[in-house]
């Protein structure tokens, strides 16, 4: 059987089953709002979506990388190209870019244009340090560590903020191999 | 001398608890398949780090695709189940379910040459 190749985004989005885009924007505001109750303070909540967000990435990739066929990365650049076009499309239906390299070419710049976790949202005077859609960079991190890249994530600009376009800078903090035997601390 | 490519210690429960690469080989990434008299050893690895080995018949045909085929199960029956604690053993009975009649079309298929 010869070797299949790297699906696109938009080839593997259009065979993926759907979802109604309003459950899932309604959803997920249902989330940041109980959280917002029981934690009350907003950067707690940063805090709980971020780790959710990992939650999810972790078991995310897996899925990304037997539906995607992408073989391994030569660099960090391939990596952040396959996650803007190929992982953002995949789940979210959304054609994310890169840019803003810098010299070592550690660390970029993703931006996305369109996002459906904040359709239809506003963010109140009393939630102005919430980043809403925090869960997103949890996702990146969680995914990346468990292809061996420790990572920082975080939040340039933000449209609920009134930026015009939603951009989270990753940077690459190193590259861990496995490491055998694991240790049963936890 | 032969290279040894290759180390592998299994503690009885089946956990890996020591592992060597030594391959002079480059751009090598472990074991894709073995094949012995008796039987067909066949490897996947993601890029994970997850292992899936599945022992078959000498000769066996199409097994890459079965081990693709598995590795979506995985994705789907174990990592999709919220209530599955990550690296831990696997008690899903969908997964058993679905795994088992991945393996079953397979037999199938074969049998019909």
């Amino acid at each position: 059987m010869p070797p299949v190749g790297p699906r696109s985004g938009d080839a593997i989005f259009a065979n993926i089953e759907r979802v109604n885009a309003e459950l899932f924007t309604l959803t997920y505001g249902a989330i940041v709002r109980q959280l917002l109750t029981d934690l009350e303070e907003v950067e707690e909540v940063n805090k709980q979506l971020d780790q959710m967000g990992y939650n999810i990435g972790i078991r995310l990739i897996d899925e990304f990388l037997a539906k995607s066929n992408v073989s391994r990365c030569v660099d960090f650049k391939e990596t952040a190209e396959v996650i803007a076009k190929v992982g953002f499309k995949m789940f979210l239906g959304v054609t994310a870019s890169v840019t803003n390299w810098d010299a070592d070419g550690t660390c970029c710049s993703i931006v996305l244009e369109d996002n459906p976790l904040v359709d239809f949202v506003e963010l109140p005077d009393t939630c102005q340090g919430l980043y809403y859609c925090n869960i997103l960079s949890g996702v990146v991190r969680g995914a990346l560590e468990m292809v061996s890249m420790k990572t920082e994530i975080s939040w340039i600009r933000d449209m609920l903020r009134g930026d015009d376009a939603f951009e989270l800078q990753v940077k690459l903090l190193k590259q861990i191999p496995e490491e055998y035997p694991y240790k049963d601390d936890e | 001398m032969a290279a040894i490519y290759s180390l592998y210690i299994i503690s009885k429960s089946g956990g890996l608890i020591y592992y060597n690469q030594l391959s002079p080989v480059s751009g090598c990434f472990g074991i894709e398949l073995l094949q012995a008299d008796t039987f067909d050893l066949n490897c996947f690895q993601s890029l994970t780090g997850t292992k899936f080995f599945v022992v078959s018949e000498p000769g066996t045909q199409h097994m890459e695709g079965l081990l693709k085929h598995i590795y979506e199960l995985y994705t789907d029956y174990v990592l999709k189940n919220p209530f599955y604690e990550m690296e831990m053993p696997i008690r899903c009975e969908l997964c058993d379910i679905n795994l088992t009649q991945a393996v079953q079309k397979d037999r199938v298929a074969l049998l019909a040459r």
